[in-house]
């Protein structure tokens, strides 16, 4: 047993970092300091200085630009990335649609999608969820009609993270009605935003930002070259990309910045005593938790990354339980940073409460923790 | 970096495991516990056989020259067991001492009778009113010609009723040092802790000690044993969390409510799930501690990282032991299921060594 990195991996580590503070432009890096709303520009700045780095779908094949790292250069990248607080990569497109295309997709899709998505030409978004199917996804209703070349494509998507941001929606739609189980009749398609038909409505959150949205598609037409893999077998797509989805599910390197930052503040706040907060036993005792849980979790990662390089399976359940933990230590940090606030810090008080306000989404997405906790039951525990 | 022990390591745990599984069942240790003396030899001379009584000690006195980590895999596997040999106190703890801080003369004197399984040893520390506090003692030792005179009262010492040889913390003129004693000058009154093991409280009157290690200068010593005895109980949680989870999952598969079996239902589900993330959690920080305890990048370091394993382990203890039982139901309270002697056994390790609170304060300390 060794828990350190090994000479070559510390190296790695120094040149990613190295590499962020020369090319992590100050603007962006101030914005994501302030918790400030990016817009469409800065993310694609941010993703297009990668790309031209070669860095920007590391997990990709070599022949689509991926960069060959094994899976422990990948977490080092990616901790690397959250520690300096770079802006995030939008998931839909390099982790999500662009390893659909690579496993499902024909020659032609992945000639005609991946370098868009890799040079971050093109923007995606996600249609999954819809008004009545969360958690319940095979449930989904919004149809897709074959018209001879063409799909129509009638009904709603919900929760379109950066919907109003995005070229391109990968959705799931039902192509058969008839069939009684409701996983098969699913077919997974890509759909251009500019296609007569589409509308797309904003949904505030209670932290008053725009990031999700409402799709409406009405009598939309979509070629059938859209269509990835065969239609009807949309839910093994789905389910693939669950499994792809979560590597980097914990954030760690996300979270330890978020501690530091949390560390100064509180050491700069002042407890009733008028001593730093940071050194009121009952603040810092919550804080250390925290901590303590997020030491916990980087070294559970560390060990499943370990396990996965050794028996080269994929991610499996593992994976539910850094989402379940990696998402409540974000949550503790941010509720911890709105109660270090007080009426001296009103200017920072204002950003830790929309972030509080808003990651209570972490829980939800991406498979809420209950159904984290289902999928550890069934795939982990048998029951 | 790797997470997996080396093929020694992992084929002596296994060699453990399948002898407590033989030779040490739970029927087997419910007869141990219950005899007059409350320990094996038949067990211990196995133990010893088997190489873990001179693991973590210098092969020139017989040993392997292992660490923390190389003991890991044993003490999960007598965590579990719900092992109650005088192992963490003689091994863990007593004969830590010696080799850390011991003359060579002192090393040669007990070191191979300790690896031989000859001799058993635990460390008289624990004062009244002194909680966790490890500086804080208030035996007295006094030069008597060539050697000392040790005068006082330990409260629960791990493993005094069996114990050939005691270390002793006292205070000289200097301050804070360690000597042996024979337990035959020694007062002891023995008793059962919650998780069986035979602990007692340990009477000194002017009994003859002999100095280990500079005297005055003896805190720096007890916090790095008392350190890597934490590593140790670190890791034998693990093992009783993991038979605590394994043997409520099993109960939540077979035991029928309602015409199916309990684990069904999701209310339970979710519970058990929690009790696995709490496992993973707990194994990650008994790694991080062992870890430390071996090679740490100083005193500091190892103290923090410790403190911080101890924490997570001693919160994680309470969660799947007390969950482990909830989950059981009534039977999980009862003496027959060896559920509620890993509860017994959990809820002592959060506390052995300092319970959450205090290493959430050392830590602090520690910045």
């Amino acid at each position: 047993m060794d828990l350190n990195y090994s000479q070559e991996e510390s190296t790695f580590r120094d040149e990613v970092r190295g590499w962020l503070k020369a090319n992590l432009p100050q603007d962006l890096r101030d914005k994501i300091a302030t918790y400030d709303e990016l817009s469409r520009e800065d993310l694609l700045r941010w993703h297009r200085i990668l790309a031209k780095q070669g860095w920007v779908a590391p997990a990709w094949p070599k022949e689509w630009g991926g960069t060959s790292w094994n899976m422990v250069q990948r977490y080092i990248f990616e901790e690397e990335c959250g520690l300096a607080g770079t802006p995030p990569l939008i998931p839909f497109g390099l982790s999500m649609c662009g390893p659909v295309i690579l496993r499902f997709g024909t020659d032609a899709q992945k000639k005609r999608f991946l370098p868009r998505i890799y040079q971050g030409e093109d923007f995606w978004c996600q249609g999954y969820s819809e008004p009545g199917s969360g958690s319940d996804l095979a449930s989904l209703k919004t149809k897709a009609e074959r018209k001879g070349d063409h799909y129509i494509v009638n009904g709603q998507k919900t929760w379109t993270t950066l919907g109003h941001f995005a070229d391109w929606i990968f959705c799931l739609v039902r192509t058969d009605s008839s069939l009684s189980k409701r996983q098969e009749g699913i077919s997974f398609l890509l759909i251009d935003m500019k296609t007569p038909g589409i509308t797309v409505r904003p949904l505030i959150l209670m932290d008053g930002g725009h990031e999700v949205n409402e799709v409406f598609f009405d009598d939309v037409k979509v070629p059938v070259e859209n269509l990835v893999f065969e239609e009807g077998k949309g839910w093994t797509v789905a389910k693939y990309l669950l499994g792809h989805e979560r590597m980097n599910t914990g954030r760690i390197g996300t979270s330890k910045r978020e501690l530091a930052k949390l560390k100064e503040f509180a050491g700069r706040q002042k407890g009733d005593d008028g001593r730093p907060l940071f050194a009121d036993a009952r603040f810092r005792d919550k804080l250390t938790r925290v901590e303590v849980e997020l030491m916990a979790l980087e070294i559970t990662n560390l060990r499943f990354l370990d396990q996965m390089r050794r028996s080269g399976q994929p991610p499996g359940a593992d994976v539910s339980m850094l989402k379940i933990k990696g998402t409540e230590i974000q949550q503790a940090l941010t509720e911890l940073s709105m109660q270090a606030a007080d009426s001296s810090a009103q200017e920072e008080f204002t950003g830790l409460a929309k972030r509080y306000c808003n990651f209570r989404k972490t829980t939800i997405y991406a498979g809420s923790n209950e159904i984290q906790r289902n999928i550890i039951s069934k795939m982990t525990l048998g029951l | 970096m790797n997470f997996d022990y080396n093929e020694e390591q992992q084929l002596l745990a296994d060699s453990v495991r399948r002898f407590l599984a033989k030779g040490y069942d739970f029927e087997a240790r419910r007869k141990i516990v219950a005899s007059k003396e409350g320990w094996s030899p038949a067990v211990w001379s196995t133990i010893s056989e088997m190489g873990l009584t001179g693991l973590p000690f210098s092969p020139d006195y017989g040993g392997f020259g292992g660490g923390a980590v190389d003991l890991m895999g044993v003490m999960e596997a007598a965590g579990e067991a719900l092992l109650v040999e005088p192992y963490l106190a003689t091994v863990g703890l007593g004969a830590q001492f010696v080799s850390r801080a011991g003359s060579d003369a002192q090393k040669k004197a007990i070191l191979p009778a300790v690896v031989e399984g000859k001799l058993k040893m635990a460390f008289a520390h624990t004062e009244k009113g002194a909680r966790y506090n490890l500086a804080k003692v208030d035996v007295q030792a006094k030069r008597a010609g060539a050697g000392w005179e040790i005068s006082g009262e330990k409260f629960v010492v791990l493993g005094a009723p069996v114990a050939d040889k005691f270390v002793v913390s006292a205070k000289t003129d200097k301050g804070l040092s360690l000597f042996l004693v024979d337990s035959k000058n020694t007062k002891i009154k023995p008793y059962v802790t919650l998780d069986k093991q035979r602990a007692g409280d340990v009477g000194f009157s002017k009994a003859q000690g002999e100095l280990i290690g500079p005297e005055g200068g003896a805190l720096a010593v007890i916090e790095e044993v008392v350190d890597f005895a934490t590593a140790l109980i670190c890791a034998e949680a693990v093992g009783a969390m993991k038979f605590a989870c394994d043997t409520t999952l099993e109960y939540l598969k077979t035991r029928k409510q309602f015409g199916v079996p309990i684990g069904t239902f999701q209310a339970l589900q979710h519970r058990i799930v929690d009790m696995y993330v709490s496992y993973e959690q707990a194994k990650s920080m008994a790694c991080l501690a062992a870890s430390k305890a071996d090679s740490p990048v100083d005193a500091g370091d190892r103290a923090r990282s410790i403190s911080a394993a101890k924490i997570k382990i001693a919160d994680n203890c309470r969660h799947i032991s007390q969950e482990a039982i909830q989950l059981h139901g009534g039977m999980g309270m009862t003496d027959e299921m060896k559920v509620s002697h890993s509860f017994r056994r959990l809820t002592m390790i959060a506390q052995q060594f300092g319970d959450a609170e205090h290493h959430l304060a050392r830590f602090a300390r520690l910045g």
